[in-house]
C-alpha cells in the first residue's frame, strides 16, 4: 500500500518550486515503499544467510558478542565434521530415494487414474471420483496411528517400502491432472482411434506430450511435499541409516543441542537441493503450492 | 453375457484406475476406516487389544494434557492467523503494482514456503537463541533486553507463531496478489472518475472483490493450524513444562511413546471432528461475507 508522503514544511510557491514539490509527492512514496519491500526481503532472505554464516563459524566463535556475520576463521570442515559424526550422507540418500520414487509413482498412478476419469466412460465413474475427492479432506493424523500398525504387520517399519508406499498415489494429482486433460482438444484422440490406437497408446502419445506443464506442476509438487515431509517419515523409521534428511536433522539437533554451526551445515545441505529447484521452476513451484494450499 | 468386447473394456478400466486405487484404499481409505475401530481399543500393540467402548473419548476429553494442548492449539491460531493473513495482504498490495524488482521481491519472499519445517524451526530457534542469538542481538542494540523465547514458558508458543508466521507469509502473499490480479482495471477508473480516493476504492473495491482469495486463504490455514506439528516438534517438543504442547504432539506421544494406540485414535477423531464442524461452519458463514462477482 503506498502512503501519501506527509510534507515537512509548506510547498514553497512559485511555479518552479511547485513543480518540484508535485515530482517530490511523486516519488517520495514510491521510495517509502522501496525501503519497506527491501526491509521485509531482507528479514525473509536473512535467516537463509545467517544459517550459511553460522554453518562455516567454529565453535569457538559460535557464541561471540557481537555476532560474526562473516566467519573468522572460515571453518568448511564443519561440513565433513558433521558428517563424520553423523550418517548425512545416507540421510541424502534416502530422501533422494524416497522423494525420486514417490514422486515418479505419483505422477504415474495420477496421471493414469486422471485418464480414466476424464476419457473412459464407466458406471460409478463420478461417485469414485467424489470418493478421491474425499479423501483430501482426511488429514494424515487421522490415519498415521493404523497405518503405522498397518506397516507394522507388513513388517515394513524401517524400511523403503514404509516411508514410500503411503504416498504412490495422489488424489489432489489426479484431480489436478483431470483438470488438463479435460481442457485437451478431442479431435486427435478421436483420429487416433480410427487409426485403430488403444487407449494406452493414445494416454502415452497424445494426451501425456500434451499436457507437460501440469505434470510438471504436479511433479515439482511431489518432489518438494516429499523432500519436506517429516511426521511420517518420524513415525515409520527408527534406524539411523534410513532416517531422511528433516527427520535425521531434528535427530542430530536433539543430539547435539549446541552445536548449531554443525545442525546448521546440516541444514544449509537439505536445502539446496530445493532451492535449485525451486530457482530453475519458480513458476511451477508457486502454482502448485498455491493450488494445493499445501503448505511444505 | 459379457462379450469379450465388455471384458477389455473393464480390463483397460482396471489398468488406468488400479495403480491409484489399489494403494489409496490400503494406504488411506483402509486406515482411515481401522482408525474408527481402533479408537474404541484399549491396545498396546503387544497384549490383545480389547474393547472399551467409548472410554477413550471420554478419558481423552477430561485429560488435563489435552485440554492444555487444545488451549495451546487455540493460542496459535489466535496468534498466526491475523498476522500471517494481514502481512500476506499488506505484502500483495505492495506487490500489486508495477515495480522495478517486483520478480526479486516476488522469489524472496515466497522462499521460505518451500523451506522444510525442520530447517525453518531451526533457523529461528538459533535466532531466537536467548543468550547468542541475532534477534536478542539486535533488540540488544535499540536497548531492549530480549525475552527468553523458546526457553520460556510464557514465550514458547509465541516463538512458534513467529516462526510459522515468517514461513507462510509468502503463501498467503502468492494467493491474495492472484485474487488481487483479478479485479478488472475498470472499477478503479470509474470509481476514480466518481471521486473515490485511494482509501475509498480500497474499502470497497479491492476489499470485496478480494473475499474469494481471502476465504480460501482462511480456510486453508485454519486446517493446516489446527495440524500445527513439525515446528513444535523441533522447536520445543512441547515444552518446556508443556507449555506449547499441541494436538498432533499428543496424538504422536500417546501412539509412539506410550503405545496407547486407541486413545490416539480417538484424538485423531476428535480433532478431525473439530476441523470439519469449523470448516463447514466457515462454508456456511461464507454468504455472509464472500463476495463472489
Amino acid at each position: 500500500m503506498r502512503s501519501r508522503g506527509v510534507p515537512l514544511a509548506a510547498p514553497p510557491s512559485g511555479i518552479h518550486a511547485a513543480g518540484r514539490w508535485s515530482a517530490w509527492r511523486r516519488t517520495a512514496p514510491q521510495a517509502v515503499l522501496y525501503v519497506a519491500l527491501i526491509a521485509v526481503a531482507i528479514v525473509m532472505l536473512f535467516p537463509f544467510v545467517w544459517m550459511v554464516s553460522t554453518s562455516l563459524t567454529s565453535d569457538a566463535q559460535l557464541f561471540v558478542t557481537p555476532p560474526q556475520l562473516i566467519p573468522s576463521p572460515f571453518v568448511p570442515d564443519n561440513y565433513t565434521r558433521v558428517a563424520d559424526a553423523f550418517p548425512l550422507g545416507a540421510f541424502l540418500r534416502n530422501s533422494l530415494i524416497v522423494a525420486a520414487f514417490s514422486t515418479t509413482l505419483q505422477v504415474a498412478t495420477s496421471a493414469m487414474a486422471a485418464y480414466a476419469f476424464a476419457r473412459l466412460q464407466f458406471r460409478g465413474r463420478d461417485a469414485l471420483f467424489l470418493v478421491y475427492l474425499a479423501t483430501l479432506m482426511v488429514p494424515l493424523q487421522v490415519i498415521v496411528v493404523p497405518l503405522f500398525i498397518e506397516m507394522r504387520f507388513m513388517n515394513l517399519v524401517n524400511s523403503y517400502p514404509g516411508l514410500i508406499l503411503p504416498s504412490i498415489a495422489s488424489a489432489f494429482g489426479t484431480f489436478l491432472m483431470r483438470q488438463a486433460f479435460l481442457s485437451l482438444p478431442r479431435e486427435l484422440e478421436e483420429a487416433a482411434f480410427i487409426d485403430g490406437a488403444s487407449h494406452w497408446t493414445v494416454f502415452r502419445r497424445i494426451v501425456l506430450p500434451l499436457s507437460g506443464p501440469a505434470l510438471a506442476t504436479f511433479g515439482i509438487f511431489a518432489f518438494m511435499a516429499s523432500w519436506n515431509s517429516f511426521l511420517w517419515p518420524l513415525i515409520v523409521t527408527s534406524s539411523q541409516d534410513l532416517m531422511t534428511l528433516p527427520v535425521g536433522l531434528s535427530n542430530l539437533h536433539g543430539r547435539y543441542a549446541t552445536a548449531w554451526n554443525l545442525v546448521m551445515a546440516g541444514s544449509t545441505i537439505s536445502v539446496i537441493p530445493i532451492v535449485l529447484v525451486y530457482l530453475v521452476a519458480q513458476r511451477h513451484v508457486v502454482r502448485g503450492v498455491a493450488l494445493s494450499g499445501l503448505k511444505g | 453375457m459379457v462379450g469379450q468386447r465388455g471384458w477389455r473394456r473393464w480390463a483397460v478400466i482396471v489398468l488406468f484406475l488400479g495403480p491409484s486405487l489399489v494403494p489409496l484404499l490400503l494406504f488411506t481409505l483402509g486406515p482411515m476406516a481401522a482408525s474408527v475401530g481402533l479408537s474404541f481399543l484399549k491396545w498396546d500393540l503387544l497384549r490383545p487389544p480389547q474393547l472399551v467402548g467409548f472410554a477413550n473419548f471420554t478419558n481423552v476429553l477430561v485429560d488435563p494434557d489435552f485440554q492444555a494442548a487444545v488451549g495451546h492449539t487455540l493460542f496459535f491460531i489466535v496468534g498466526y492467523l491475523p498476522l500471517v493473513y494481514v502481512g500476506g495482504l499488506l505484502l500483495a498490495l505492495a506487490l500489486n503494482q508495477r515495480l522495478r524488482g517486483l520478480s526479486f521481491f516476488r522469489a524472496a519472499y515466497f522462499l521460505p514456503v518451500v523451506t522444510s519445517w525442520v530447517v525453518v524451526a531451526l533457523m529461528w530457534k538459533w535466532l531466537l537463541n536467548p543468550d547468542s542469538g541475532m534477534v536478542n542481538f539486535a533488540l540488544g542494540l535499540v536497548g531492549i533486553k530480549g525475552p527468553g523465547w523458546w526457553t520460556d514458558p510464557g514465550w514458547a508458543m509465541p516463538s512458534i507463531i513467529l516462526a510459522s508466521a515468517w514461513k507462510d507469509l509468502g503463501f498467503v502473499m502468492v494467493i491474495l496478489l492472484a485474487g488481487l490480479q483479478s479485479v478488472p482495471e475498470d472499477y478503479y477508473e470509474a470509481a476514480s472518475v466518481d471521486g473515490a480516493g485511494r482509501w475509498a476504492r480500497f474499502r470497497h473495491i479491492t476489499l470485496p472483490l478480494l473475499t474469494p482469495s481471502s476465504f480460501f486463504v482462511l480456510v486453508i490455514s485454519l486446517i493446516n493450524s489446527f495440524q500445527v506439528f513439525d515446528q513444535v516438534w523441533v522447536m520445543t517438543g512441547g515444552g518446556p513444562a508443556g507449555s506449547s504442547s499441541v494436538v498432533v504432539e499428543q496424538i504422536v506421544r500417546h501412539a509412539f511413546s506410550y503405545q496407547q494406540m486407541g486413545y490416539a485414535s480417538a484424538m485423531s477423531w476428535l480433532l478431525f471432528a473439530v476441523i470439519l464442524v469449523v470448516t463447514v461452519f466457515q462454508f456456511r458463514l461464507q454468504r455472509r461475507w464472500v463476495n463472489y462477482a
